[in-house]
């Protein structure tokens, strides 16, 4: 325990009850009294407050400005990083010479800088790489902020309350708002597929924030088991299980967020690691394609599973990535690869869950249609 | 009520056994999202697996802590396996175990025992 790396909040979680995990190096929140379904159900409902500081915050400058980072950032991903306005963040993912995602994560445009979001499990290979290939840039850790996620539906008002401003953002805006609490950095994004927003904030008022946000009758904290079924239903990716560097964008079925002008015929095609491997793959599709699958029955088929085409073949056609019940959805869900074929909505395939061959249906993504404020 | 070290608890009505799991286990489960039981009729020998229970967490197995046959199960669980967090000793029962040996009992836990053996 004594080598986990904790939060801000950590004090705050263990006041309010939360169970605490070893989560990416960091003793982390689980779930609080309240139990995973009910506080997931809770999100939709009303809203969650997480604490996502683990999570790494990187603020990035050069000499050229918001144009010299962005040519440096598009070296390292098949984004549009050069034609992202300032104000918005996007989705973008490192790749590898092989075409696999080494993270996923968000950038977004302050003015002439970029700020970036990475997974806590990433971070010590995320900075280096950026330090390293985005030469003439200054890429800087932020370490004296707190990162909260407020989400659910109330998110809107109730953060409007605290931070004025907020409610008049947009989906994926970003703004840097004063407030009681300091300047906050929030962009109006999560991974839950609600509305919602992150709050950076300094250290040193992160925990009056939380309490002053938990003070709300509609918002109650959300530790990471409901977390991650929130995002599962919401049909989005956790790094390491459903993506890694064996996996391509096009086969992750993350294709769209490779936008037309770094894909083959736009006016910046290529460039990124892998770019040989995923912009033909973009064209003519890969062997295997991340699905969801609805499990018959109520029984979730979990992460590891193993995928057939029917009940009796000997080899797998495929894994299950994820896997958890449903709490909106009242249903087990799971994503996984399975071979390209057989990834049609509709399609019947076989997890062998304890010896027993059980149907599941593959399905569009996402299972339960998100909530953004667009 | 007798108790086993696979938080089993184990209630005698004549000659067959009430079976689920402790609220200490369920609690610790967390909450529970399946339950598949086993059917009715079959014969049963300590320790083989029986009941599967799902919870938001992981799947877990309960174990048949005497030797008998299945007679009756708690169809209700299939529909609604949160009953095992809202009831664990009551409503949230899994499995009825006819034995023609109820001294199999007589070595496990009683109450007391087991508040102690859960610390």
């Amino acid at each position: 325990m004594s080598d986990l790396k904790t939060t801000v909040l950590n004090a705050l979680h263990r006041e309010l009850g939360a169970k605490m995990v070893p989560f990416a190096g960091y003793d982390m929140p689980v779930q609080y009294p309240m139990g995973v379904m009910k506080e997931h159900l809770h999100c939709r409902a009303h809203a969650g407050l997480f604490d996502v500081s683990h999570m790494g915050q990187i603020v990035i400058t050069a000499p050229g400005g918001y144009a010299e980072i962005a040519a440096a950032m598009e070296a390292l991903v098949p984004v549009d990083v050069v034609g992202l306005a300032d104000g918005r963040q996007r989705y973008a993912m490192f790749t590898n010479a092989l075409g696999g995602i080494e993270d996923d994560f968000m950038i977004a445009r302050r003015g002439e800088e970029m700020f970036v979001v990475v997974n806590a499990s990433r971070k010590d290979a995320d900075i280096p790489r950026m330090k390293e290939a985005m030469t003439g840039c200054e890429v800087k850790e932020i370490t004296d902020r707190a990162l909260l996620a407020l989400q659910g539906p109330d998110a809107e008002s109730v953060l409007e309350a605290l931070v004025p401003g907020a409610a008049a953002m947009r989906f994926m805006d970003i703004a840097v708002l004063p407030s009681e609490y300091g300047d906050v950095w929030l962009s109006r994004s999560g991974y839950t597929g609600e509305d919602g927003y992150e709050v950076s904030v300094e250290d040193g008022r992160a925990e009056e924030l939380a309490r002053a946000l938990l003070a709300h009758d509609a918002v109650e904290p959300i530790g990471l088991g409901a977390r991650d079924s929130l995002r599962l239903e919401s049909g989005l990716c956790l790094y390491g299980n459903d993506i890694d560097a064996g996996t391509t964008p096009v086969e992750a079925n993350l294709g769209w967020a490779i936008q037309k002008v770094r894909r083959s015929g736009g006016s910046r095609a290529g460039g990124f690691p892998g770019a040989d491997v995923i912009l033909p793959q973009l064209v003519s599709g890969a062997e295997r394609r991340r699905v969801g699958l609805s499990p018959e029955g109520r029984a979730p088929m979990r992460q590891g599973t193993p995928l057939f085409a029917d009940e009796t073949a000997e080899t797998a056609i495929g894994t299950v990535t994820s896997g958890a019940f449903g709490p909106s959805i009242e249903a087990p869900m799971s994503m996984g690869y399975v071979s390209t074929d057989l990834a049609v909505p509709g399609t019947t395939v076989y997890g062998e869950v304890r010896g027993k061959r059980l149907p599941a249906k593959v399905v569009a993504l996402p299972f339960r249609a998100a909530n953004f404020k667009r | 009520m007798k108790y086993t070290e696979e938080h089993e608890w184990l209630r005698v009505e004549d000659d067959v056994v009430v079976v689920g799991i402790t609220e200490h286990a369920a609690e610790q489960l967390g909450d529970i999202v399946f339950v598949e039981l086993p059917e009715v009729g079959t014969e049963v020998v300590k320790d083989d697996d029986v009941v599967v229970i799902e919870s938001v967490k992981a799947a877990s197995d309960i174990l048949a802590p005497i030797d008998g046959e299945i007679v009756e199960v708690n169809d209700m669980l299939t529909d609604t396996p949160s009953t095992v967090n809202e009831d664990a000793i009551g409503k949230g029962w899994m499995f009825k175990i006819k034995t023609d040996d109820l001294s199999q009992l007589d070595e496990m836990m009683d109450e007391a025992a087991y508040k102690k053996f859960i610390g």
